[in-house]
């Protein structure tokens, strides 16, 4: 019936429909309020909200990391460089579906299963936004397929590092170090902001040791980034400082000629410049490639390393401890002479063998199937000849009170000071050593095995060869040192003008001697004299591997080859103006003079043949410079 | 009086307004169209990244729309109202089509592709329905009566269900909201308001069971909570009302909005470009478009109470209120109090059938402001 009313008739038809209109209107109206204060309230009352959310959104602080400091030999040859790699990173905050992520990446690069467990481990405990690397060192080929592929893969970036790099590979492994990625144990100990662009640090050698040094100061930028984390401008920056080089006193030739001369054997080797206590090349063999630890070992290449019986890991040059045999005789038989124990006419008859009074058992001298060393033994014999029954005789007269405290003068039993960490200590007892750590008193019979460098003593190659420099330097206090100059800045030695007050005539005896060892027919090194153009002092030693009682014979066929003796040889030369000296070992080399005479020789005649002149013309501007710093 | 008026404002009597008169162009709207063009060809600028190949076809479906609205402008109120159902059958007919023909993107089929161009023709039904209710309507009693409300109904249905198959929501939305709009400015009584309004509710839960596939589900959750997941669906509201926020009340200048050129804003040249209005021109920039939007609905609205007949009443009157629901749709939902659904901002937006089916209606617009009087005759 209100149909009825309603139909055709016009005037009501537009009256109805103007009505609605204005109904219409004013709804428009109330929704266009509603829709301008809902952008009112996003424009102006939370303005300052949405201008920080949107500068986070596009702002960025990205560390600027330094170049860490270059390692030079002392001829400017490098020895630890950075080198441009490019890494496959993934920003995770852009990546979305991860797996899915890394299926499409290793359908265009292989990724191996470890590179996945690794990446999702830095995952864990990278900052945000940050680029988490999955794949290190990608070759040119790989490269060119992520950049043709890069837009399909969110948060992908290939991204260019300075990377460490070794170009010397294994020969200053134990010296130079290598950087490896940053653990857990370290992040918690390190400055995350001066770290916080770079993702390795020292782990082992030189590298570890001069971290502070190489590092360098990060540097920081802000920069515009558009949604896909690409950069679009830098706001502002402040530039990172580089890392400090390292100018090391070791001459990489030298190194090389030590290296080879071990040829296969395992051992090490310490040079030292006597002058300036400046380490001229270190070596400890078997080594292993640095390269292999910079951007992190495989599994199988560390357990290799680890678990060979050759040990490469190990520094034996710093960390390996020898009994130091005979080659502590020059010392001992100086302590003596200074002490007035022997003097330069004390003579002893050898029959092969030492009998202590109210002991059974003899002390056999090493060459005591041939009937000993015979009538009137002196002390020039006994070191130029290695007789230990003269030793056994001396130590027991000197006693172990001054032999030990004596020695610690000379490097043995304590820590050198190299600048290189993980230094071992060595051993030079002490009555009081071995109440501390053996519970039980000293005996004479620990003083007699102790005289001919056995029994409880050890010491490393690096401490024979301080000793050895410093009875070159007739007892100047020199220390050892690797690296002569940190970011161009000579590090002043310290003055080694400190000497004991040694009687010289007794130096001379022991010089005279120590030369005899290699000059003179009966000598125990005379076979390497053959060809020297200049004079040598040095004495061999044997250190037994396998105790042996004192009255039984050694017998190297019964024994297998790791179970010979070790070899060992200090050296110094030239005679008259000593400037290098040696300390080094081979493991199971069984003699010094067949074994391990010849390696000195090798490095001394590379040394002396070649930097001769560089290293008196360097030592004099070290001297020099000790001059001007003193004024 | 009126020659009187005519004479004053005018200097030449035959000049500019003339014209327009016998080229059935209201002078006025088509200004109002001018310039919101030109506005939005600006915004598209910046929005597609300073590169002027949106701009340039933009350009050449405004001016092909602009065409196409002269054309339709001629045609006689008349032959729309009877040719109506004709075009109704037709645009159902492109929208079978659609669904077995049809090409698509991101999982949902929307186009035909003619070979020459891409037709969008759940766009065009957002005129074809309102042109066919107000048909129906204007030959059957005011306000309607049951059936023909049914049938009403029936109509706007059809269309929207097959546009809900695409599946295109927010065009379902659209297009039927431009039907209904036809029922309620023709007087549909308050009965059926009050129903449809509580069909509505009750269809929620049936909607959310049945009918919304799930990442459409997903919108609407993530309107209500966008920081659950800021990287995945909530990025892109995270991202505009920065946008909009950051934007302030002067806004950070053309070309210069952090949010959309450094592409932290999604869809900035289609849907989201509002954003990048309000970020650039700020909340001057916002409201300056509000003001032309309201002038052009206001003008529609006074076409449509001026119109002479029945069917251009409804007609004019629902294409003046289905504009408002496109601005309102896109620019609640860019601003977060909305969901998220395909929904362009009218002669702002990039894209061509959007444009042209605008300018189609503005056509009839046009028409319907020349419609020759009923009652009196002129001169």
């Amino acid at each position: 019936m209100i149909e009825e009313d309603a139909f055709s008739d016009p005037a009501r038809e537009r009256q109805i429909f103007v009505g609605r209109v204005i109904l219409t209107s004013l709804l428009i109206l109330a929704l266009t309020a509603v829709l301008i204060a809902r952008y009112f309230d996003l424009q102006i009352n939370q303005h300052q909200d949405f201008v920080t959310q949107s500068d986070n959104n596009r702002v960025h602080l990205r560390p600027n990391p330094p170049a860490r400091g270059v390692i030079y030999d002392r001829n400017g040859e490098i020895l630890a460089d950075n080198q441009s790699v490019s890494n496959l990173t993934i920003i995770r905050e852009r990546s979305g579906d991860l797996e899915k992520l890394i299926e499409n990446i290793s359908a265009l690069v292989p990724l191996s299963d470890s590179d996945v467990t690794r990446f999702y481990k830095r995952l864990k405990r990278r900052r945000p936004f940050e680029q988490t690397p999955i794949k290190f060192n990608l070759s040119e080929d790989e490269q060119a397929i992520l950049a043709v592929n890069e837009h399909r893969l969110d948060g992908v970036k290939v991204s260019a590092r300075l990377s460490r790099f070794y170009p010397k590979r294994d020969l200053f492994s134990h010296v130079v170090g290598y950087v490896g990625r940053i653990n857990e144990q370290e992040i918690s100990v390190i400055d995350p902001i001066q770290y916080s662009g770079t993702d390795s640090i020292g782990k082992v050698g030189l590298e570890k040791f001069y971290e502070s040094s190489l590092l360098g100061n990060v540097g920081s930028e802000h920069v515009e980034t558009n949604a896909r984390g690409r950069v679009m401008r830098v706001l502002d920056k402040l530039d990172p400082t580089s890392g400090s080089d390292l100018m090391l006193h070791i001459d990489s030739n030298l190194q090389q000629i030590a290296f080879d001369a071990f040829a296969g054997e395992r051992g090490a080797l310490v040079a030292m410049d006597v002058k300036t206590g400046g380490v001229l090349a270190m070596v400890s063999a078997p080594s292993y490639d640095s390269n292999l630890f910079v951007s992190g070992i495989s599994q199988k290449n560390y357990s290799q390393l680890l678990n060979s019986s050759d040990k490469p890991l190990f520094n034996r040059a710093i960390q390996g401890q020898y009994p130091p045999g005979s080659t502590v005789k020059p010392l001992f038989g100086l302590i003596a002479l200074d002490n007035k124990t022997v003097s330069a006419s004390t003579r002893i008859d050898d029959p092969g063998f030492f009998v202590m009074e109210g002991i059974d058992r003899p002390w056999r001298d090493h060459n005591s199937e041939r009937g000993g060393h015979g009538k009137g033994v002196d002390l020039a014999k006994a070191i130029i000849e290695s007789c230990d029954v003269f030793f056994y005789e001396m130590g027991i007269k000197t006693g172990i009170n001054i032999l030990s405290s004596n020695s610690s003068e000379f490097g043995l039993g304590a820590k050198t000071g190299i600048d290189l960490p993980g230094e071992a200590k060595g051993i030079m007892p002490s009555r009081i050593w071995k109440k501390e750590n053996r519970n039980a008193s000293w005996f004479n019979g620990d003083t007699i095995n102790m005289s001919i460098g056995q029994g409880f003593m050890l010491s490393t190659p690096l401490q024979l060869a301080v000793m050895t420099s410093r009875i070159a330097s007739k007892g100047k206090m020199i220390e050892p040192r690797l690296v002569k100059s940190v970011g161009g800045v000579d590090l002043l030695t310290a003055e080694s003008s400190q000497t004991t007050d040694i009687d010289p005539k007794h130096w001379d005896y022991i010089h005279n001697s120590m030369k005899s060892v290699v000059h003179s027919a009966r000598g125990t090194a005379t076979s390497i004299n053959r060809g020297l153009t200049y004079t040598m002092a040095g004495k061999t030693g044997t250190a037994q591997v396998v105790s042996i009682s004192a009255d039984k014979d050694y017998d190297k066929s019964k024994l297998n080859k790791r179970q010979w003796d070790h070899a060992l040889f200090i050296a110094f030369a030239p005679f008259d103006d000593p400037q290098i000296a040696v300390g080094l070992i081979v493991e199971n080399g069984e003699h010094g003079s067949s074994a391990a005479a010849p390696i000195a020789r090798a490095v001394i005649d590379g040394y002396l043949q070649t930097n001769s002149d560089t290293a008196i013309a360097s030592s004099n501007v070290l001297e020099g410079l000790n001059v001007y710093a003193n004024q | 009086m009126q020659i009187n008026d005519f004479v004053r404002t005018m200097q030449n009597p035959g000049g500019a307004r003339r014209i327009s008169r016998s080229m059935h162009v209201d002078l006025i709207l088509f200004v109002l169209l001018f310039a919101l063009c030109a506005f939005g060809l600006a915004v598209l600028y910046s929005a597609g990244g300073k590169d002027l190949a949106y701009v340039k076809r933009q350009l050449v479906f405004m001016v092909v729309g602009f065409a196409l609205m002269l054309i339709v402008a001629q045609v006689s109120v008349r032959s729309l109202e009877r040719w109506a159902f004709v075009i109704y059958g037709l645009g159902l007919l492109t929208l079978l089509a659609v669904l077995i023909f049809g090409v698509g993107a991101k999982g949902a089929q929307r186009w035909l592709d003619l070979g020459f161009t891409r037709l969008q023709p759940a766009e065009l039904m957002k005129v074809c329905v309102p042109l066919m209710i107000s048909a129906y309507l204007s030959k059957r009693f005011i306000p309607p009566n049951f059936k023909h409300v049914f049938w009403s109904v029936v109509m706007i249905l059809i269309p929207t269900l097959l546009i809900v198959r695409q599946p295109d929501l927010g065009t379902a939305i659209l297009v039927f909201m431009s039907g209904f709009l036809v029922l309620f400015l023709a007087g549909l009584r308050k009965r059926y308001i009050a129903g449809s309004g509580l069909v509505a509710i009750a269809a929620i839960p049936v909607m959310w069971l049945f009918v919304l596939r799930d990442y459409q589900k997903q919108r609407i959750l993530t309107l209500l909570s966008p920081e659950d997941d800021t990287l995945g669906s909530g990025w892109n509201i995270i991202q505009s009302k920065t946008a909009i926020g950051s934007g302030g009340f002067e806004g950070k200048g053309w070309t210069e909005g952090t949010q959309s050129q450094l592409s932290f804003l999604p869809e900035s040249h289609t849907d989201f470009i509002i954003a990048v209005l309000a970020e650039e021109f700020g909340l001057i920039g916002v409201l300056a478009l509000c003001t032309l939007y309201l002038l052009v609905i206001g003008r529609c609205l006074i076409i449509a109470t001026n119109a002479q007949s029945q069917f251009g009443r409804l007609l004019a009157g629902s294409l003046a209120s289905i504009f408002f629901v496109y601005i309102f749709v896109n620019m609640g939902m860019v601003s977060g109090i909305l969901p998220v659904v395909g929904a362009p901002l009218p002669m702002i937006s990039y894209g061509g059938t959007a444009i042209l089916t605008l300018f189609i209606g503005f056509g009839m617009l046009m028409a319907i402001s020349r419609e020759p009087k009923q009652m009196r005759t002129q001169f």
